[in-house]
């Protein structure tokens, strides 16, 4: 049997840009929705016709904005992806939702569609953050967009930015309590990163404000451990916490090296040895889908080397690790040439790194530390 | 021949800025040795680095023909010196070669005080010395004040001095004429054995290794066999000529002359600057006075960064070394820094300008590790043994005790610096000689270990007296001294490169600076590194490295992972480029700007 297949749809639009975003976003006065339906279903044919036989595990909408797209767009995608593809009994089907009163109007709808799971952008539970953060949103608007949010879909997670300037262990610990109390099973837990040609790169720059030092931040990130495993939500990715079995399919498919269908622009994709990239630009995008029927930008042929090298990045990041022997076998390789033994037993010895057959994984104090590991071990 | 009574051997004695090489451009063009076009800026100091610096690292020498008032021609000798401590023993061969000298003071500065050393060492060699107050155009000139100060400051009768721009050609006839009238003619007899000192010598292309040199007693001829005396190599002379600055051959050199030969000698370093030539026949019995063996005082390595250079390392020394026999070099090899070479100079500079010249000339990128003297260390066994590198020192138990080299050095400077001297070479453990005054300026003799000297002394020394005071310096020979080996540790592993050999009492300042700038340097790892300075097994101090605590990327879905896959391509080349110690990889930054150290302030 096929294994399942994941399928990204990317909505590159929102209402405003955040100042730390650098996700593949655009501000438009006006979407057509008609053009853009049509191309997004263009696109999945495209990627559907490739990956014959395989059905569907998971659809995630990511974006841009999501939740701004009519329910009926997500319902016509949906409706063609199942067609095309077929569904696997238990798929999840998640959407990114802002969590304004807005848009949670939609919610019933959205879930109507097909939409089993959202992702709320709460970001943080405290109004000067979310301020700062450059969210349209307060705290109160937020949580009635969760209340609502858990009362439509089965399952609901939402967002936090933490390790803000300036914000005291204290503060954070109040905050991630709060949000522990709602009973969401999965929360995503990111440390703000000030990544390069947002707002907050040159707000940065110019000395407006500073963001945590790297030793406040592992602080908050261990305490952010200690709670969510204290609250049955432990991490099983760097900054993704589940209630065992409630982890996302669809993430989860990244991280373990799996096939990922991605429509829409911008979106990437793997397709056994392919890796694809749409047209970033929506106007691009379009003009692609118009010329070829399909918004491909780039497909490349990727060596095993480079596909076992992607395996290791992205599988380490989880808390399962990886079956290294099975995952050299898969790439036709030995595992001395993925892993650096020697710069692995360094690493074990300081508790950073470990091996329990069949599974390498990197420990929880490891884990703040994937970046600086990784050109240690990695072989490739 | 020229008829000894019309020759003037001179040098020109002047602070950086004050107009020398112009006044010697001015000199040429007057008597006709190059017309204007041929005139480049500063004909005299060749190297781009000495047109840089204002300094002069080889010796030059230019033939004039002049004929003065009185109707007769004579035939000057303009010898341009080198200016610098480190080449001190070429200077005092290069003023032996003549009878006096020009002394050019700008007009609007007067006196400084580098110029006091330089006068010193001419009034040393009996020279008629010839004031020339410089830059009178200015609207800042002051001759008069000027005239004052040479006679007060200096001690020379300046009522005669000649009032001059070398810049607008003015007063350039006064001082020709001053140079026939006062400078006493040399003395020589032509029928004795030929006795002529090799002043300098460097390498030319065309013409191999060209020797000049000022004739004392007989004729230099081609043709003729010559012996070095000191060096006891034989070789025929094949040109003989002297500069204009462009060269001319001539049919001999009588004596008095300077002037230039070939003798069909490959490398620089089968001459010695101050050794005497002579006939291999019927040749002089006695060599001359104050020939002194060129020995390097400071040595350091030098390691290419881009280990794959090391041939062209290896290379370019060769060719450098063609020209400047005065630098050693022999293969090194450090754990840290990989191949390289271990170097002798004569001082910091000329240690500076061979890097300076490699990296620009040869287009090298280098790592310079701290410069250390030699040391002779007697051993338990009764045996001796001279240490140019700290990394191979003996055992410790071994030793029975450090000698060190030590130099008296005599410092020109402003009473305003005094103070501040004084403190500086009593922090270097210098003992003071003598203190005298010459007109407002101090005259500081002090005895001074050379490797308190070699980090960094000229430079602190140029810095607190805003570049007023002069040093001089000559070895004294060695002392026992309470010297100990340092070495750094990172993560309990001794890094060579860094091992230095240092006085006990300054060691643990010292140890304790180079940890903190280290730990400044090497950054942090996922353990925690300690830095420590040790002396044998004794930790003198420590500094901990913290370990890393947070390198990661916080969101990473699928379309991240191509930039994730640059990233980790960018960190694994990164770390090649790092020297790996100890499980630590230490930047060559960090080498360089450790090594740089030095700077207690």
């Amino acid at each position: 049997m096929n294994p399942s297949l994941a399928l990204y749809i990317h909505w590159p639009f929102c209402v405003s840009k955040c100042p730390y975003c650098d996700f593949n976003s655009h501000v438009r006065g006006q979407v057509d929705q008609r053009v853009w339906l049509d191309a997004l279903l263009a696109d999945m044919r495209h990627e559907a016709a490739l990956t014959q036989g395989r059905t569907l595990g998971s659809i995630f909408f990511g974006g841009g904005t999501p939740s701004l797209m009519p329910p009926a767009t997500v319902e016509a995608l949906i409706a063609q992806a199942e067609k095309l593809w077929g569904f696997e009994d238990n798929i999840e089907i998640t959407l990114e939702a802002n969590p304004s009163s807005v848009e949670a109007a939609r919610f019933a709808d959205l879930a109507k569609a097909g939409v089993n799971r959202v992702s709320l952008g709460l970001q943080a539970l405290d109004n000067d953050a979310l301020e700062f953060l450059g969210r349209a949103h307060d705290v109160d608007e937020g949580l009635a967009a969760l209340g609502t949010a858990q009362q439509h879909f089965g399952r609901v997670t939402f967002d936090l930015i933490y390790a803000r300037p300036d914000q005291r262990a204290k503060e954070w610990e109040a905050e991630l309590a709060r949000a522990l109390s709602f009973g969401t099973t999965h929360l995503s837990l990111y440390q703000l990163t000030i990544e390069p040609g947002t707002r907050f790169a040159t707000l940065v720059r110019q000395g407006k404000f500073t963001p945590a030092d790297d030793d406040e931040a592992a602080d908050l990130y261990a305490l952010t451990q200690d709670m969510t495993l204290a609250a049955g939500l432990p991490a099983y990715e760097i900054s993704n916490h589940a209630a065992p079995g409630q982890e996302s399919a669809h993430n989860l498919a990244y991280w373990r090296y799996q096939d990922y269908a991605g429509i829409g622009p911008g979106a990437h994709g793997r397709r056994r040895t392919k890796a694809t990239q749409r047209h970033k630009k929506p106007e691009n995008f379009l003009s692609a889908i118009t010329r070829n029927g399909n918004g491909l930008a780039h497909e490349d042929t990727l060596d095993s080397r480079t596909q076992a090298m992607e395996a290791l990045l992205m599988g380490l990041r989880l808390r399962e690790g990886i079956d290294i022997d099975a995952m050299a076998g898969r790439f036709g390789l030995t595992s001395q040439q993925m892993i650096d033994w020697d710069a692995f037993t360094k690493l074990r010895d300081i508790g950073l790194i470990e091996y329990r057959k069949p599974q390498l994984t990197v420990t929880p104090n490891g884990m703040p530390l994937l970046d600086a590991i990784l050109p240690e071990v990695v072989n490739l | 021949m020229t008829d000894l009574s019309k020759i003037r051997n001179f040098s020109i004695i002047a602070h950086i800025d004050h107009g020398k090489s112009t006044l010697a451009d001015r000199l040429i063009q007057h008597t006709g040795g190059l017309t204007e076009r041929e005139m480049s800026e500063q004909v005299l100091d060749n190297m781009d680095i000495e047109k840089e610096r204002g300094i002069t690292i080889k010796a030059q020498t230019v033939r004039l023909n002049y004929t003065a008032k009185d109707g007769e021609t004579y035939e000057l000798s303009l010898m341009d010196t080198p200016g610098h401590v480190d080449f001190a023993y070429e200077v005092s061969r290069s003023l032996a070669a003549c009878e006096g000298a020009l002394l050019v003071v700008d007009a609007a500065q007067g006196v400084e005080a580098q110029t006091l050393a330089n006068v010193y060492q001419s009034i040393e060699h009996d020279h008629e010395i010839l004031p020339v107050i410089n830059k009178i155009d200015l609207p800042a000139a002051e001759p008069d004040m000027v005239k004052q100060e040479i006679e007060d400051i200096i001690g020379l009768p300046a009522d005669d001095a000649v009032l001059a721009s070398a810049k607008a050609g003015i007063g350039i006839e006064d001082i020709l004429e001053q140079i026939v009238q006062k400078i006493p003619a040399p003395g020589g007899d032509r029928d004795a054995p030929l006795k002529a000192m090799l002043v300098d010598s460097w390498y030319d292309p065309y013409l191999g290794v060209v020797i000049l040199v000022r004739v004392i007693d007989g004729v230099l001829k081609k043709g003729l066999n010559i012996k070095f005396m000191q060096q006891g190599s034989q070789h025929l002379v094949d040109r003989v000529g002297c500069m204009r600055p462009k060269i001319e051959h001539l049919p001999e050199l009588g004596p008095g002359e300077i002037g230039f030969i070939t003798a069909q000698i490959k490398e620089v370093s089968q001459t010695a600057v101050g050794d005497t030539i002579t006939t291999v026949k019927g040749g002089a019995a006695e060599p001359l006075e104050g020939f002194k063996e060129v020995q390097s005082v400071v040595f350091c390595g030098l390691f290419p960064v881009d280990a794959a250079d090391f041939e062209k390392l290896r290379e370019s020394i060769g060719k450098l070394r063609l020209n400047d026999a005065s630098f050693t070099f022999e293969m090194e090899t450090s754990a840290a820094l990989g191949q390289g070479f271990r170097c002798g100079f004569l001082g910091l500079l000329h240690l500076e300008i061979i890097q300076e010249r490699l990296s620009r000339e040869y287009d090298l990128d280098l790592i310079t590790t701290a410069p250390s003297v030699v040391y002779r260390m007697l051993l338990n066994d009764g045996s001796e043994q001279f240490l140019h590198n700290p990394a191979d020192m003996p055992d410790i138990m071994k030793i029975a005790q450090i000698d060190e080299p030590w130099i008296k050095a005599t410092i020109y400077c402003p009473d305003d610096y005094l103070g501040a001297i004084l403190k500086l070479c009593q922090d270097r453990r210098g003992i003071q000689v003598d203190l005298t005054y010459v007109g407002g300026r101090a005259q500081l003799t002090y005895e001074l270990p050379l490797n308190e000297v070699v980090f960094d002394f000229y430079d602190r020394l140029k810095s607190i007296s805003r570049g007023y005071a002069s040093f001089d310096y000559e070895q004294i020979g060695l002392r026992e001294g309470n010297l100990v080996k340092m070495n750094i540790m990172v993560n309990s592993e001794p890094v060579d490169a860094l091992s230095m050999i240092v006085h006990r009492d300054a060691a643990e300042a010292r140890g304790r600076h180079m940890c903190e700038r280290l730990k400044d340097l090497i950054p942090r790892h996922l353990f925690k590194i300690p830095v420590q300075a040790a002396i044998g097994g004794k930790i003198i101090a420590r500094e901990t490295i913290a370990a890393m605590r947070k390198d990661v990327t916080a969101k990473c879905y699928g379309g991240d992972i191509s930039r994730k896959k640059k990233l980790l391509d960018k960190q694994k080349k990164g770390k090649k480029k790092m020297r790996e110690y100890g499980n630590v990889s230490i930047p060559q930054e960090a080498f360089i700007a450790a090594l740089r150290m030095g700077d207690e302030g």
